[in-house]
């Protein structure tokens, strides 16, 4: 356990000195949602009607954004082939990424899609389900992403096809996360939606790990 | 007494064989100098006793035992040095032995000894990004010594290094073998390693039968 907390405290030390992956990740999801009001223009009935999906599909956007840097740095200096060497194995080194990625882009986009709440007039009964849904379904993005992060290593042009794998695995996520707010605004129960996107997470926390790092043992060769 | 032995071994990159029907035996206190020319597979041969490469056919044995059954626990009986240095340019030198240490369960407080013994203490604050080629070269083998392991793999260690560094090297190698270590290293420079064998990577190139390049 000591050498998970090692592993992540390693990963957002590195993270927070390297610049500002995590600004930029937040920075773009603002501006992403921000662009809708110009376009669709200010309609309040419209923009709360087509909020939860725009505050959601530019969350998966935003958290697909520095996906390909999670194992790309490791891979360049050589300290990926000193992990896949290290006693610890292969999976809880890409868990341990996994949550210093999160706890870099997922968690800040949590905090800041209320006020993009505030800014498309999404109805007052959404805030809570839209945060939850964001805290159950940004972690699983994450999770997905690593497998996806894991295959595109050492290919050219990795940032496209890591697009094109892992944003159709998404949609199960997008679905369920926007019904839940949708159904919060409509006084039907939340619940189902929360569940079945809790158990995405379990799902993907129980299954992408080994499909990272066995993806991670190939380009390691 | 541990023992480290390649029976038989193959290895192909791309559709290119490389060398064939390789054995090597390393035994506590030993150290075997791989050398070749360009190509001939010191650094294949290096990454495939690291269980980083898998052997085409052929088996590695650690004390009888299959070296590449767990990945896991062959990896925790070597360090390996490659050819690049995995030091991270925003962690300062000792952040940077410091976490390899622990990774290993290695004692994390106590990297002292290891930064003493390339000289490199007078960087301790220093991040990676303003040291030069060799200073990166004596961090990652620093980080070889901060946690020990039976098996140390080094794949042109000298590089870049200047001759004080490895007049430094050979001695901490000397003392890993007195230790009961075991040491293979590939180099074109001189590494002066009494009682080293010599593996000439060059005697097992061959010409693969029509059958086998078929099979590949």
């Amino acid at each position: 356990m000591s050498i998970f907390i090692t592993l992540v405290k390693r990963d957002l030390s590195l993270s927070f000195r390297q610049g500002f992956d995590s600004l930029m990740v937040l920075a773009f999801f603002v501006i992403a949602v921000v662009l809708f009001p110009f376009g669709v223009g200010p309609e309040t009935n419209v923009l709360a009607r087509i909020a939860p999906g725009t505050i959601w599909v530019a969350a998966l956007l935003a958290s697909m954004l520095s996906l390909e840097r999670l194992f790309q740095i490791d891979y360049d200096d050589g300290s990926l082939e000193l992990l896949a060497l290290s006693p610890v194995p292969l999976e809880i080194i890409v868990i341990a990424k996994v949550v210093a990625h999160w706890l870099t882009t997922g968690l800040p986009l949590i905090i800041a899609a209320p006020l993009l709440g505030v800014l498309m007039q999404l109805p007052d009964q959404g805030f809570l389900v839209l945060m939850l849904g964001l805290a159950l379904g940004t972690p699983a993005l994450s999770l997905i992403g690593a497998v996806g992060a894991a295959l595109v290593l050492g290919s050219r042009r990795g940032g496209v096809l890591l697009s094109l794998l892992i944003l159709p695995l998404y949609i199960p996520v997008l679905i369920f996360g926007v019904s839940a707010v949708d159904a919060a605004i409509g006084d039907l129960s939340v619940r189902p939606h929360l569940f079945i996107l809790g158990g995405i997470l379990v799902a993907t926390l129980a299954l992408t790990p080994w499909a990272a790092a066995a993806a991670l043992r190939q380009p390691v060769e | 007494m541990t023992q480290f032995h390649g029976q038989n071994l193959i290895c192909v990159r791309g559709e290119h064989m490389v060398f064939r029907g390789l054995d090597f035996e390393v035994n506590s206190g030993d150290a075997l100098i791989l050398v070749g020319p360009n190509g001939s597979g010191k650094s294949s041969l290096l990454r495939m006793m690291a269980g980083l490469l898998k052997p085409y056919s052929g088996k590695m044995l650690w004390n009888g035992e299959d070296a590449l059954d767990d990945f896991d626990e062959h990896g925790a009986n070597l360090h390996y040095v490659g050819h690049h240095d995995a030091v991270k340019s925003v962690l300062s030198v000792a952040e940077n032995i410091r976490f390899w240490a622990e990774l290993r369960g290695g004692d994390a407080a106590d990297i002292g000894e290891a930064l003493d013994v390339f000289d490199i203490k007078h960087l301790y604050d220093t991040p990676g990004q303003f040291l030069s080629a060799g200073q990166k070269r004596r961090v990652n083998l620093a980080r070889v010594i901060a946690a020990p392991a039976p098996l140390w793999l080094l794949d042109e260690p000298t590089t870049a290094l200047d001759k004080a560094t490895i007049k430094r090297l050979e001695a901490a190698i000397q003392k890993h073998r007195d230790a009961g270590g075991m040491v293979v290293l590939s180099t074109h420079a001189d590494v002066d390693t009494p009682g080293a064998k010599v593996l000439n990577l060059s005697d097992f190139v061959a010409t693969p039968t029509v059958e086998e390049m078929m099979a590949l």
